[in-house]
């Protein structure tokens, strides 16, 4: 039995094509995918993002712990409401998951996961707590639904949807977080334009999607939401990082505080694991196909891997994240096999594209 | 659904319209593009190839994934749809009238094997 989020119905309604993603029954489109794509890439686009997980982390020391249990140094957040993007690791360097993490207050932080990994997080997140900070309580705020509103006019939208919001976010900076009444807002999201995510009490989301849509924000599925990632050079958990991976490999070392002297959970494993590969960009030349995960790539220096690919809707062209031997650089030719044949793609340094345009010549 | 009733099908989603002059026309269904999404990528076998029934011939990619198109029966292409090569949408848009090449049968009589509409239907799994 596949879970729901509290939109379920009103993606059904809307005649969307659902699938199984992470256990969880989801849109991938409603119509074309690469219609809602250009609509967040030009105008405004929605996605229910409901089958992530908050955690909610709240007690004294909340702070000394997440120094301990995250990569990504929670002392760079410095204001309440600021978010820290960063992996959670184990103890040997894999990556566990990505997440967010947003600073409420002095014993309280809000972490997002993935839906596919939210149980594995929280029990790992229990184990680390019961072992250096048992006097902390990790709340699973399924009581929450999530709408992503992503694109050049999302801002204006919501606010139309939520006039009594405007004041208290119009001056948020990207990264920051408020709460708004029952609503958190977060100038947020995974597809390289602005926008907000709103979190909401769960049996108020319908009514919140329906308004938006009202305001013309356009339903968009999990599809737009990969291919708008994709070009934005965002990571996806599970594909282009997973437990096996080094973080330093996957294109996450900005991520990774190494710098600082604070111990935390894989530091010790990748400091023993220098990268032997790099994560970056491939654009198909020869268009004779679609770049796809798990294609070989061929270089001067080695063999390496697509591990996300598509065609992007902004570039009319294929693109890719791959993991390249050390040393190929922007702008060389490499030969991807695809299905009988090999085709030249050329290494670029991603984003490909964000805010409406193009990074690519 | 929509499955035409004058074209015959297979079950790997595609149809099949015979010609006056004895020539398949192929092209996938109505059902195949909306399962596949949009339409990024088409390459078609070249005129002159001969193919075996049932052999891969053709690939048809979505943004979402590749989909090997595969001969309904045996013969040779007689001819390719260059016009969807260059705007494979346009099966996203009208799959019946944006066919992808056509085919002379080695056997005319081939084709009797091959499912009607209403066995189509039935074959993923739609009553209607």
């Amino acid at each position: 039995m596949l879970k729901q989020t509290p939109l379920n119905t009103a993606h059904r309604a809307l005649g969307a094509k659902m699938v199984d993603f992470g256990g969880w029954d989801m849109p991938v489109s409603y119509g074309s995918q690469i219609d809602e794509h250009h609509a967040v890439r030009r105008d405004a686009g929605m996605f229910d993002v409901s089958h992530m997980l908050a955690v909610d982390l709240r007690g004294p020391g909340a702070r000394d712990f997440l120094r301990y249990a995250l990569a990504n140094n929670v002392d760079k957040l410095t204001v309440r409401g600021k978010a820290l993007y960063s992996c959670l690791l184990a103890h040997d360097g894999g990556v566990l998951d990505d997440l967010i993490v947003y600073f409420l207050d002095d014993d309280w932080f809000r972490i997002v996961v993935n839906a596919g990994t939210a149980d594995k997080d929280v029990a790992w997140l229990r184990t680390l707590i019961a072992a250096r900070a048992p006097q902390l309580a990790l709340n699973e705020r399924r009581d929450l639904a999530m709408i992503a509103v992503q694109g050049p006019s999302a801002r204006e939208r919501v606010w139309r949807v939520l006039p009594g919001c405007r004041d208290a976010t119009a001056a948020l900076k990207p990264f920051m977080a408020v709460e708004c009444g029952e609503h958190f807002i977060a100038r947020t999201g995974y597809t390289g334009e602005d926008g907000f995510e709103v979190m909401l009490p769960a049996p108020r989301a319908v009514e919140f999607w329906e308004s938006l849509a009202a305001a013309g924000v356009r339903p968009c599925g999990l599809g737009a939401r990969d291919t708008l990632r994709l070009e934005a050079g965002m990571n996806l958990y599970g594909q282009d990082m997973d437990e096996h991976e080094n973080p330093l490999e996957s294109g996450l070392a900005w991520t990774v505080d190494l710098a600082s002297p604070r111990d935390f959970v894989g530091k010790a494993a990748l400091l023993q694991r220098p990268p032997r590969r790099q994560f970056i960009g491939l654009l198909l030349i020869d268009k004779a196909g679609v770049l796809r995960a798990h294609q070989k790539v061929r270089t001067a220096l080695g063999d390496g891997e697509v591990t996300s690919g598509t065609f992007s809707p902004t570039l009319s062209a294929s693109i890719a994240l791959a993991r390249l031997p050390l040393g190929v650089a922007p702008g060389e030719d490499v030969r991807v096999t695809i299905r009988d044949k090999e085709l030249v793609a050329r290494v670029v340094k991603p984003p490909f594209a964000r805010h409406g345009k193009s990074l690519v010549q | 659904m929509n499955v035409p009733s004058d074209l015959k099908y297979t079950a790997s989603h595609e149809w099949i319209r015979t010609e006056a002059d004895g020539a398949l026309t192929i092209g996938i269904t109505d059902h195949a593009q909306e399962a596949l999404g949009d339409l990024v990528f088409i390459e078609l076998p070249a005129v002159g190839r001969v193919l075996a029934a049932g052999e891969s011939c053709a690939v048809v990619e979505s943004v979402k994934a590749a989909s090997d198109i595969y001969a309904p029966v045996a013969g040779s292409v007689v001819a390719q749809n260059d016009a969807v090569v260059a705007a494979p949408e346009n099966v996203n848009a009208d799959a019946y009238s944006n066919w992808l090449f056509k085919l002379k049968p080695v056997n005319a009589a081939d084709t009797a094997g091959l499912l009607d509409a209403a066995g189509y239907a039935a074959s993923v799994g739609d009553a209607g």
